[in-house]
């Protein structure tokens, strides 16, 4: 049935060309973050990044020698060297303009001759060596004042990531949040499989009154908005001792994480052959048995499919992370939270924050492409038919 | 390295104890329950029955104990704190409908409920319609699962990674200087005047609004995809033979097949934009005329410290979910019977 739009080239282009439309609209967004994060503040500033890969007209104001440096040669006296020599790094290594003036800064071609007060001559060559030249000594402190005009390189950097990820520094440092926002994740994952998976397996392949009301309540539960279970369990956490902190937030995403962890193990395991368990039943096994030796294997990739759901989900949680792990002392901060508040104190640093959100979503992009099957599987099995 | 390591260490023996406790309680419960009412003997047959009418509620004790305590008991005591208001000093008292009348004569709340309803008329549409397109333009090119894969990512990415991207997309440089945000940049291009456009009153919900349409799209995509794949060919080749167009057999032969999976997607969606909180609370926190109600209630809550006015919020939230929980429960159940 793929073949209807085969014959008609016409409409295979056009399905060709819209759905390459669609690609760039989705991927630009976040390219613009990607490679934003490789670029110092200057670059980020004076030019868009979409422009970092691509040379770039760039005017510089430079100076020549100081008079100090000038030296007679018969009757004149010269200052000779290369205009490049204090740009320092990232500048042009050829010049395609260059002028004395900032109402013109590209009077002069290169290799041309300019005529500045005093008889004095300034001559300047595309690769930026110069010599002036004057018909009495030279003065002043200062040399000459030169506008240049050349294309840059395009340069990426690491210095971002170095900074983001290495340097220690308590405000832009995510270090301490990357290891956060993972001692939050991991057992949040681990936690809920093993509970869910007992109660699936039930709600599958056990019968007992009142399973069809238990799964009804699971299929309600889904969708309860966990903003209502903010303050009450806040409270709860508070009174019994567990407070803000790690314990609390584990115990929150096992909980809200239950509803979908059994539907869709369930929706799984009760599609798994009934011959197997009978058989296994007929021969004597106790369900226990059942349930560790023939379920339990044969759900991998449920099991997977939840664990990716919930390693995504938890790791890019904000919500429950601010209300039951984060306290006053910031000390616990994850990384979603170190990002919001970045954007507020150094919202116009996109070097800053364009690392720092790209290693946060870092993770998440490997797990996502590495194991997308799972991923899809999950979804199919997880929404609510 | 400067990293506290108790923590990991607290979270490694959580996980150790956690899976242990489990397991110690499967493995112990199932067992005792063995002993008790042994499945042999003179009285096997009612032991086994006595068992096999115990064992599910032990399989389903801890999710059943951790859902009553961190899903259901919170939506009670919820209810029980939007009417009830907090005495200063200490303790509370019953209040009725009172936070729920303040609220209501609150301007913010109602810029909330309006906007929640713009999101609600746009995204899960919006989504549901790219999501389609997608998944039935991919499936026809060589190059479809690659363009898949890139659609479908940004629901990896986490809401305020996607609000960090999208703010850059909407950077806005004064008039004259080089524009780094693309959109700025093309409207520039185009021979516009920049905008910040994340300020401007009313649009400002639908440059929001995109960030989660471009998220929730692969979602779409992905599961519209798997129904479109499972339409039986015959009805599509009879509409072929019968001279249709390709047109005509999405519209007509192919989206009234999957109009199930249509609303499975579009409910999910709504559910997801009525609680969509990061987004809004990152990009604008609902200033210039942006505020949505899971913010609304994230501000009382936390920043007022208005639990009475916060809680209620919270169950208007509720309310709103009602219709698609009722929905849900009613096709999950007509699937099993």
């Amino acid at each position: 049935m793929n073949n209807i739009a085969g014959n008609k080239p016409a409409l295979v282009w056009i399905t060709h060309l819209s759905v390459a439309f669609m690609v760039i609209l989705w991927i630009l967004p976040t390219l613009g973050l990607f490679v934003s994060s490789f670029r110092n503040a200057d670059q980020i500033a004076g030019s868009g990044w979409w422009r970092a890969l691509f040379p770039t007209e760039q005017t510089l104001t430079l100076r020549t020698g100081d008079p100090e440096t000038q030296i007679q040669q018969g009757d004149i006296y010269v200052i000779e060297g290369n205009i490049f020599d204090e740009a320092g790094e990232g500048a042009p290594s050829q010049l395609s303009a260059w002028g004395t003036s900032s109402r013109d800064v590209s009077a002069y071609e290169p290799g041309d001759t300019a005529e500045l007060n005093d008889g004095e001559r300034l001559t300047i060559e595309a690769d930026g060596a110069y010599r002036m030249e004057s018909p009495q000594q030279m003065e002043g402190s200062r040399g000459q004042r030169v506008f240049v005009t050349g294309s840059v390189p395009p340069s990426l950097t690491f210095d971002n990531y170095q900074r983001v990820l290495f340097s220690g520094s308590t405000t832009d440092g995510m270090q301490k949040a990357f290891f956060n926002t993972l001692t939050v994740t991991i057992p949040a994952t681990v936690i809920p499989i093993l509970v869910a998976a007992f109660a699936a397996y039930a709600l599958a392949w056990m019968d007992f009154k009142g399973r069809a009301l238990l799964i009804a309540l699971i299929v309600a539960l889904l969708v309860v908005p966990l903003q209502l279970a903010l303050i009450p369990l806040l409270k709860l956490h508070l009174n019994i001792g567990i407070g803000k902190g790690y314990m609390g937030v584990w115990l929150a995403h096992t909980g809200f994480g239950l509803p979908m962890a059994i539907y869709l193990l369930r929706n799984y395991i009760a599609g798994l052959p009934r011959d197997i368990i009978e058989n296994a039943r007929v021969d004597g096994a106790t369900e226990f048995q059942i349930f560790t030796r023939i379920i339990l294997p044969l759900s991998f990739p449920a099991l997977a499919s939840f664990a990716i759901f919930q390693f995504l989900w938890t790791w890019n949680d904000l919500l429950v992370a601010k209300v039951f792990l984060i306290d006053a002392s910031g000390r616990t901060t994850v990384m979603t939270a170190q990002i919001v508040e970045l954007m507020g104190t150094r919202g116009g640093d996109w070097e800053i924050l364009a690392t720092a959100a790209f290693v946060s979503i870092a993770v998440p992009l490997f797990v996502f492409f590495f194991m997308q099957k799972y991923l899809v599987r999950g979804l199919l099995a997880g929404s609510v038919k | 390295m400067g990293v506290d390591m108790a923590p990991a260490l607290q979270g490694l023996l959580t996980i150790v104890i956690g899976i242990g406790a489990c397991v110690a309680y499967f493995f112990g419960s199932n067992l005792l329950l063995d002993t008790l009412f042994p499945p042999r003997g003179p009285k096997a047959g009612r032991n086994t029955n006595i068992a096999n009418l115990i064992r599910p509620w032990l399989f389903l004790f801890p999710a059943l104990f951790a859902l009553g305590l961190y899903l259901m008991y919170p939506v009670v005591e919820t209810m029980r704190l939007s009417l009830t208001s907090r005495i200063p000093g200490g303790g509370y008292e019953w209040v009725g409908l009172a936070n729920y009348a303040q609220m209501v004569q609150e301007p913010k709340f109602w810029e909330a409920m309006g906007n929640n309803l713009l999101w609600l008329l746009v995204v899960p549409g919006m989504a549901t319609i790219f999501g389609l397109l997608a998944a039935q333009l991919t499936d026809r090119i060589g190059w479809g699962s690659i363009a898949k894969s890139i659609i479908f990512m940004p629901m990896a990415i986490s809401f305020v990674g996607a609000a960090v991207i999208w703010k850059l997309v909407y950077d806005a440089r004064p008039a004259g200087q080089d524009q780094i945000g693309i959109l700025n940049a093309f409207v520039v291009w185009l021979g516009g005047e920049p905008e910040t456009w994340l300020t401007i009153p009313f649009w400002n919900n639908f440059f929001l609004m995109v960030v989660l349409i471009w998220i929730q799209s692969g979602f779409a995509m992905v599961i519209l995809s798997a129904a479109l794949r499972g339409i039986p060919e015959e009805t599509v080749e009879a509409a072929i033979i019968d001279g249709a167009n390709p047109m005509q057999i999405f519209f007509k032969i192919k989206v009234p097949q999957i109009r199930s999976t249509i609303m499975v997607v579009w409910t999910t969606i709504t559910v997801i934009v009525l609680k969509i909180f990061d987004i809004v609370f990152a990009m604008t926190n609902g200033q210039w005329g942006t505020q949505v109600l899971a913010n609304y209630m994230y501000d009382k809550l936390f920043v007022a410290r208005d639990w009475g006015i916060g809680s209620a919020s919270a169950i208007v939230i509720m309310i709103l979910v009602l219709p698609i929980l009722v929905w849900n429960v009613r096709n999950a159940r007509r699937e099993m019977s």
